[in-house]
């Protein structure tokens, strides 16, 4: 049996009148792929902003390989092996994909030395099949391009968990191939990963276990086929079209 | 292509012509140089918090002033010259620090007012404190002894070590860990933290940096005039026209500071020579040009399409 090595326990956050995260505990089990669902302003992103130090929780700890993180700030989290890409990507514009690649292995990944980094960096291209555009500024790149980079750039913090949100969102359907092939290679490496995701194509392939999230609440937790005929599920996100087929599919399959 | 050695070779010809100046200037030419060398200190101390962290710091006039007057309280409680400079920077840079610890919490305009006010602040302090520091009236500093030139040389020295020191300190951040992170925080703030940038801490070493050599150089000008007062020694003005300069030329560069002092020092010499009268009015001016024409300063210009448009440089011929 693998271990736990992120855990949220009784989280709750509100923003003004708003429950974003309601009375929410989970668990990621080591080198797992679980995706998190759930219809817009569930509280997905917020809840990685917890799990990250972005927000500091109304109640409740989160926990990282046994230790209370709870009060960690972003930084610290990253430098932990928690790192996460933005839903809206968030790259240094005016430096090279190099160098913001390089920003990932020099701080959080702990290169000893700027020329360290920059050699770490190179690796991480090659592994995310940037390599030609090490030179160009990261401004230059295609929305495609920059969540990739996204990625690169987590990758070279040597992360143990990887926080996606919604890296596929905006791209087309062989860009968004491309991506779930890298995300795989990623998980290949043991590197347990919590996919956001809208696409149920993507969880589906992806995902060894879903969680559901829906008013900040988790309604549903299980393995992808299970919660495709979750009532609630189906209810509060899927609809029922989607479920007739997607259930159906998985009937049969 | 730019060669590597092109900022360092530029900087240090630029250290000769101001070094020289007695050699081959009137004494007019070498107060022009001394005042220039102490600007580019200025600048290039700035240029840590302002260029590299991308925070617009009005402060230098508070370190400056701040400077001034630890420098010369130092002296007349009987610490030799220099060493009272020394004491005066480390002061300065504590300062700094604590100040800045509180005051980078801020962002954009709210950390741009609050370090205008803290020039206010020292200003005002230092002018009730009339048993320390003389008030309104300023303070006597020990001269030197020596003729005017002699001391003029002496000062032009001081101050070019200083900016040769502000210098070296700002191509040791542009090559490390420090440099890369601030780089980080100016362009996005969040990211850089997401990527595990330690913001806070940062952003307080650029400031402190951005404060010592203004305390260095407060000291020094302060021994040099001989008499300080808290309107001279904490000036708004300079408060505005060092951020000016340095982005002029360009702002998070080696050379940028350098040149911008340059090219606004002598800009104003010469309104000062010609207009009197007008002689404020290029401050607004260059802020202007600035805003609207060059963004990233004289460095990021384009000076082969500019030559090219102005037939200065012949087309290449393509090969055939
Ligand atoms: N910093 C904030 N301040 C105030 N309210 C916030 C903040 N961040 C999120 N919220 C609110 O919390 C709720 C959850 O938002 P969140 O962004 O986590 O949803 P999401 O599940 O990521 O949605 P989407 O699928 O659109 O990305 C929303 O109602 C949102 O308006
Ligand atoms: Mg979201």
């Amino acid at each position: 049996m693998s271990t736990t090595i992120l855990a949220a326990e009784r989280l709750n956050q509100r923003f003004g009148g708003i429950q974003a995260i309601d009375d929410l505990s989970f668990a990621l089990k080591e080198g797992e792929v679980v995706a998190l669902i759930g219809p817009n302003g569930a509280g997905k992103t917020t809840l990685v902003n917890l799990l990250t130090g972005v927000h500091q929780p109304t109640s409740g700890r989160v926990r990282f390989e046994g230790v209370d993180v709870t009060s960690q700030k972003p930084y610290q989290a990253a430098r932990r092996g928690l790192a996460r890409t933005f839903q809206i990507v968030q790259p240094f514009p005016r430096m090279t994909v190099l160098e913001n690649v390089a920003a990932g292995a020099l701080f959080g990944g702990a290169s000893p030395s700027v020329a360290a980094a920059m050699d770490t960096a190179r690796e991480q291209l090659e592994f995310m099949e940037l390599a030609q555009f090490a030179d160009r500024p990261a401004s230059a790149l295609t929305l495609a391009g920059r969540k990739r980079l996204e990625l690169a750039k987590s990758m070279a913090m040597r992360p143990k968990v990887l926080m996606l949100d919604e890296v596929n969102a905006g791209l087309n359907s062989s860009e968004i191939d491309g991506a779930l092939r890298l995300i795989r290679k990623i998980a290949e490496r043991g590197i347990t990963i919590l996919v956001i995701e809208h696409l149920m194509k993507v969880v589906m392939s992806l995902a060894e276990r879903v969680l559901v999230l829906h008013h900040g609440q988790l309604i549903a937790e299980g393995g992808p086929k299970e919660i495709v005929r979750n009532s609630k599920v189906v209810e509060a996100y899927l609809g029922q079209k989607f479920a007739d087929r997607f259930g159906g599919e998985a009937a049969n399959g | 292509m730019k060669s590597r050695w092109l900022p360092y070779a530029l900087f240090a010809a630029w250290v000769v012509v101001l070094a020289t100046t007695p050699l081959w200037g009137s004494n007019y030419i070498v107060r022009v140089a001394i005042m220039i060398a102490m600007f580019t200190g200025l600048t290039l101390s700035w240029n840590f918090i302002g260029g590299f962290a991308g925070y617009p710091s009005f402060s230098t006039a508070a370190f400056f002033g701040i400077g001034c007057y630890a420098g010369a309280l130092a002296q007349r409680a009987g610490v030799p010259m220099v060493l009272a400079w020394i004491v005066a920077t480390v002061v300065v840079g504590a300062i700094a620090a604590a100040l800045g610890a509180i005051i980078l919490k801020m962002r954009g305009h709210y950390f741009a007012i609050a370090s205008i006010g803290i020039v206010e602040v020292a200003r005002l302090i230092i002018s009730s404190w009339g048993s320390l520091t003389g008030g309104g009236d300023g303070l006597n500093v020990p001269l030197m002894s020596g003729g005017p030139n002699a001391v003029a040389r002496i000062f032009l020295l001081v101050m070019i070590v200083i900016m040769i020191m502000s210098f070296i300190v700002t191509v040791i951040v542009d090559r490390s860990r420090l440099g890369f992170g601030l780089r980080c925080i100016q362009q996005n703030e969040d990211a850089a933290n997401m990527v595990g940038v330690n913001n806070r801490l940062y952003k307080v070493i650029a400031y402190t940096l951005s404060a010592l050599f203004c305390g260095t150089i407060g000291a020094a000008h302060a021994s040099w005039t001989g008499y300080i007062d808290p309107s001279d020694s904490f000036s708004i003005l300079m408060s505005v026209k060092v951020p000016v300069m340095c982005l002029l030329g360009g702002p998070g560069t080696l050379l940028g500071p350098v040149i911008g002092t340059a090219a606004f020092m002598m800009l104003e010499e010469v309104f000062w020579a010609n207009f009197l009268d007008y002689n404020r009015a290029i401050l607004g001016a260059v802020i202007v040009i600035l805003i609207f024409f060059l963004p990233g300063g004289l460095l990021a210009l384009r000076y082969r399409d500019i030559a090219r448009r102005f037939g200065l440089l012949r087309e290449p011929k393509m090969a055939a």
